[in-house]
């Protein structure tokens, strides 16, 4: 049997992910902390005085927060795991990201283990954020003319 | 020939240690088990040092034997540079080797330390495996409390340590043959997919051990596979009836038989060297079903660096015979 039989075996044997159901689950799953999200807005908005902007950067802040404090507290992966994509959001996932690379390297010291490994999901986010933020801005002044 | 017949090799004893996962699962009565993963130490590999240093201390305490009787310690783990078998290995005062291939680890092990004390008249070896789910996870994977949904034929690193005695005195288990696997490599890149990754080696070592031997399938009352997982399994035999022209009936797989069917974080079933010596120390050997039992350990060779380079996973299987007198 060559490679190429054996991988056609291994695929029929491979069970099928379900992903119309994942993606299902991401999508109502991320609109619900979008909602939640937007329910905190309004809260901050018309109980606290804020203006719009203030108010989903406060939001921000919280959601970071929750994020990074449930994954300390060791079940925010269990809800990452069942929600597939779901709160993978860019707040919630980034903070999420890092927080659990720095508490598995949180005793191999803080420059050799936490620090160096601390962006060790997340630095891709950053390094390529940054890359395709420059490229945009320059396709926006092409366009834009400023 | 890579097959060979040994003379009066026995397993006198084993000591097993098993983790909190493992201890729910399909077998009860480990002769020790954790409550948590860092099972009293400050980080997860140190954890797994010290459930070496456990089983080999209560081996040699069940068996009234000193450090200086032992002859060699044989140990092999996942860890870079198997550095958790050398930090165990450095509490006793033995000759040491360090063995890897993976989760064959054991029973290259059982091998290397079978054919040291073969030509002696009297002697002890001691071979020690482990795996921890945590330190593995971290060094292969993602971070541990990132939780990345994983696909169906994910396997899922057993925690446990268990350390087996290996004489020249006649006793219950007997060492019978062995059989060196080649290194098998049939394009899979996927390393979240061990079992077919790995079934390619347990097939042709199987194939190897039969022919060498001049035996028939059948000669043997079971098949016992390392870590293939539930999903491995099904394309073992799928694979050998295709490649090989084999029919495999007695067959049973560590990896798929550890766990219950309603331990979902489990996946395709259990990985890493200890969950053969798990199953068959704790299991197969105390029910008394078997007489004649051939394990296969299957080692997937894989490094995240060449895994990320996309090349191909090799996979190595190793065989060991036993019968039980």
């Amino acid at each position: 049997m060559n490679k190429d039989e054996y991988q056609k075996l291994v695929k029929d044997f491979t069970p099928k992910e379900k992903k119309g159901k994942n993606a299902l689950i991401a999508f109502c799953v991320g609109g619900l902390v979008g909602f939640l999200g937007e329910v905190v807005a309004m809260i901050l908005q018309n109980s606290f005085g804020m203006e719009v902007q203030e108010s989903y950067i406060w939001l921000c802040v919280i959601v970071i927060f929750i994020a990074s404090f449930f994954t300390a507290l060791g079940f925010f992966d269990n809800w990452v795991s069942k929600c597939k994509a779901g709160l993978f959001l860019p707040t919630t996932g980034f903070a999420h990201s890092v927080t659990s690379a720095a508490l598995d390297y949180r005793k191999d010291g803080l420059i050799t283990g936490l620090g160096s490994s601390f962006f060790k999901l997340a630095g891709s986010v950053i390094l390529y954020g940054i890359i395709s933020g420059f490229f945009l801005s320059i396709l926006g002044v092409i366009i834009h003319g400023q | 020939m890579a097959s060979k017949k040994l003379n009066n090799i026995y397993i006198k004893d084993a000591f097993s240690i098993a983790g909190p996962v493992e201890k729910k699962g399909a077998i009860k009565n480990y002769d020790l088990e954790m409550d948590d993963y860092y099972y009293g130490e400050k980080t997860f590999e140190q954890a797994e040092i010290k459930m070496q240093r456990e089983v080999i201390d209560n081996l040699l305490l069940k068996n009234k034997l000193m450090n200086s009787e032992i002859d060699v310690l044989v140990g092999g783990d996942l860890s870079n540079q198997i550095s958790v078998s050398c930090y165990a290995a450095s509490n006793y005062n033995i000759p040491f080797f360090g063995v890897y291939s993976a989760c064959a680890s054991f029973i290259e092990g059982l091998i290397t330390a079978s054919e040291l004390i073969e030509s002696k008249r009297k002697a002890y070896a001691i071979c020690v495996t482990s795996s921890h789910n945590l330190h593995a996870e971290k060094q292969f994977r993602f971070p541990i409390e990132y939780g990345a949904p994983k696909p169906a034929t994910t396997t899922f690193t057993a925690t446990g340590a268990v350390a087996t005695l290996l004489t020249k005195e006649p006793s219950k288990i007997k060492v019978e043959s062995y059989t060196i696997g080649k290194v098998e490599d049939m394009g899979c890149k996927d390393a979240s997919h061990m079992g077919a990754v790995m079934t390619p080696a347990a097939a042709s070592v199987l194939v190897t051990h039969l022919t060498e031997l001049k035996r028939n399938i059948d000669y043997y009352d079971l098949i016992l596979t390392g870590d293939l997982g539930c999903i491995g399994s099904k394309i073992l035999k799928e694979y050998l009836k295709r490649a090989y022209n084999l029919k495999i009936k007695r067959h049973l797989d560590s990896g798929c038989e550890l766990y219950l069917k309603s331990q979902e974080e489990t996946y395709a079933g259990a990985s890493g060297p200890v969950a053969l010596p798990l199953y068959l120390f704790n299991k197969i050997l105390k029910e008394k079903k078997y007489k004649k039992i051939l394990l296969i350990g299957t080692g997937s060779l894989h490094n995240p660096f060449f895994v990320n380079q996309k090349l191909s996973i090799p996979a190595v299987a190793h065989a060991v015979s036993l019968e039980v007198i």
